[in-house]
């Protein structure tokens, strides 16, 4: 499986993170490889084996409907970068 | 050419919790900002999520409505994009296994004819938070209290030809959320809001047309509104010779267009995969029939029963059932009075009406079912009859006490006895001596006259029925 450069600025961006031109090239081995040990596993016949939700044999434990948690707010905020009328501020985002 | 309209409908329901799908902060709606947004809801690191048993219970439920399959072991997982209103930098939704399978609703339609639509899945979701966007110098101001509030995603099958099938769609939807009592349906609180996929085709063509997706519209009259403006658009572009990109566009209300937000190319990549925080969710059978008891008469089967058990027609039993608590207040007057077909005239005449001008719902009414009852029961027994009625009703409204103490203090009470109408007559025929000559030569609308005549001298209050018989007979024998 083929990864080039362009792969790897396009999952950069969608995971909001900033890379190093110079590492893109190491980055794109390495995602490479990963791919290519996927595409060795999927050789593997697999027709009778129930796919795993979880590598875990658990099921989810379920909560009571209870509120448990007490306002916070001025604790949360305090570690805020901006706030404003009990608001988050943030850098202006509009569709 | 002629067209063909194809829709899809994703309708978000608020579920009914105390608590946020994977944390105890309260769902209460409308408290102070960020009051009700805990470290969980914020995505401070290091925490995680647990998951709320009730939600599950209450989409079991909606499924068993629905006639649904549901999965006895289903998946969350992370929809990741980065948007402040969720400041995990994903959400978490269900992807490959939702909890709630294939199913399907019956809906009516305005000839009386009836279609069933597809419900492809319903899945369990964490809602997000509200981005304020006016009036904070240039900055956006996120209110996360919303964020986790358990949602409810229920997706159609592209079974729905017209913006009047879309909304006989959703207000079924909205019906069932709120009889199984898992949504309180409010829509103005965004407790229930849509997302129509919404394309064309020429008629008779196999292949879906390129769609569109419109969102967030959160009424049933919008709905109907935007995808009608947005069928337009489309065949203008077709027509024209364009093509119809895939985006997702948004519904404006004061302007009454829709126009497009963003190009869904990148967004689309949300490249989902299983929440390695949460386990697999087990339902059992047993805890499926646990929640079938709970399960009320769905509207559908109070519908049919209504027809039968009181005779109504099928689209007045359809109006009385179509929320759960007018179908309880109409049985309730049933129940007082003895007469559906009258009960029936009066909660969807006259109290519908008031209802509607004033904008209330019917567990706001002024007149509760036993009043209206008791003013009901004065029409059978003769006490008072329609028009009467109607100022009684206004009376019970304004609060002036129930029926009987309005018609006591008001002498409301009709004149039934015959002598004392037969006297009344005698007078009004013996002043309108010309008029009767009229009558008698075969001017036979002079009737409504004398009528008039004498409902005027007892205000209203003498038996229209009766005044006309006795009216005939002296007339004739004159």
């Amino acid at each position: 499986m083929s990864v080039d450069k362009s792969d790897i600025e396009k999952i950069a961006h969608l995971a909001r993170l900033q890379i190093d031109e110079a590492d893109v090239a190491d980055y794109t081995t390495h995602l490479a490889n990963i791919l290519d040990l996927v595409a060795q596993m999927n050789s593997v016949d697999t027709e009778h084996v129930t796919p795993m939700a979880h590598p875990m044999d658990a099921v989810q434990r379920l909560r009571e409907d209870v509120v448990t948690e007490t306002n916070q707010r001025e604790h949360f905020q305090a570690i805020a970068p901006q706030v404003e009328d009990g608001l988050y501020l943030v850098p202006r985002v509009i569709e | 050419m002629e067209w063909e309209t194809v829709i899809g409908l994703e309708i978000h329901t608020q579920l009914a919790t105390r608590s946020k799908i994977f944390s105890g902060a309260a769902t209460a709606y409308g408290a102070e900002p960020n009051t009700q947004a805990c470290a969980v809801d914020l995505g401070l690191p290091g925490v995680l999520p647990v998951l709320n048993g009730e939600v599950v219970r209450m989409a079991i439920k909606f499924g068993l409505a629905i006639d649904a399959e549901i999965t006895p072991l289903s998946v969350f997982a992370r929809k990741n994009y980065f948007y402040p209103d969720l400041p995990k930098g994903y959400q978490i939704s269900q992807f490959e296994l939702p909890i709630v399978g294939k199913g399907q609703v019956t809906i009516e339609l305005a000839d009386g004819s009836s279609k069933v639509v597809g419900v492809t899945r319903a899945h369990l979701e964490e809602d997000a938070g509200k981005s304020l966007h006016e009036d904070f110098h240039g900055m956006t101001g996120i209110d996360l209290n919303r964020a986790g509030t358990p949602l409810l995603e229920i997706v159609s099958e592209p079974d729905m030809r017209s913006a009047q099938e879309a909304v006989a769609y959703m207000r079924k939807i909205h019906s069932i959320v709120r009889y199984i009592e898992i949504s309180d349906g409010n829509m103005q609180e965004g407790s229930f809001r849509c997302d129509a996929n919404v394309s064309v085709r020429p008629k008779g063509q196999k292949e879906f047309g390129t769609r569109a997706e419109l969102k967030n519209i959160n009424s049933f009259r919008f709905v109907e509104k935007a995808i009608e403006l947005e069928v337009e658009r489309q065949i203008d572009i077709l027509e024209s010779g364009g093509t119809v990109v895939q985006e997702t566009r948004l519904y404006d209300a004061n302007r009454n267009e829709t126009r497009s937000m963003r190009s869904k190319e990148e967004a689309m990549d949300y490249r989902y995969f299983p929440d390695p925080d949460l386990l697999p969710v087990q339902v059992t059978d047993e805890d499926i029939e646990k929640v079938r008891q709970t399960l009320p008469e769905l509207p559908d089967a109070k519908k049919a029963r209504f027809v039968e058990d009181y005779s109504l027609s099928s689209e007045d039993a359809g109006i009385l059932t179509a929320s759960r608590e007018l179908s309880i207040y109409f049985e309730t007057v049933v129940e007082g009075c003895g007469e559906a077909k009258l009960a029936a005239n009066w909660v969807m005449g006259e109290l519908g009406g008031y209802l509607n001008r004033e904008n209330l719902d019917i567990g706001n009414s002024p007149v509760s079912a036993e009043m209206l009852a008791g003013m009901l029961k004065r029409i059978s027994d003769n006490t008072i009859y329609g028009k009467i009625a109607k100022e009684v009703f206004e009376a019970m409204w304004k609060g002036e006490g129930d029926a009987d103490a309005i018609i006591d203090s008001k002498g409301l009470k009709q004149i039934t006895d015959s002598g004392a109408i037969e006297s009344l007559i005698d007078e009004v025929l013996a002043n309108n001596p010309k008029q009767v000559e009229e009558y008698r030569g075969g001017k036979e609308k002079m009737l409504g006259f004398f009528v008039g005549q004498i409902m005027k001298a007892t205000g209203g209050k003498a038996n229209p029925g009766q005044v006309n018989q006795i009216l005939k007979e002296k007339l004739k024998g004159g």
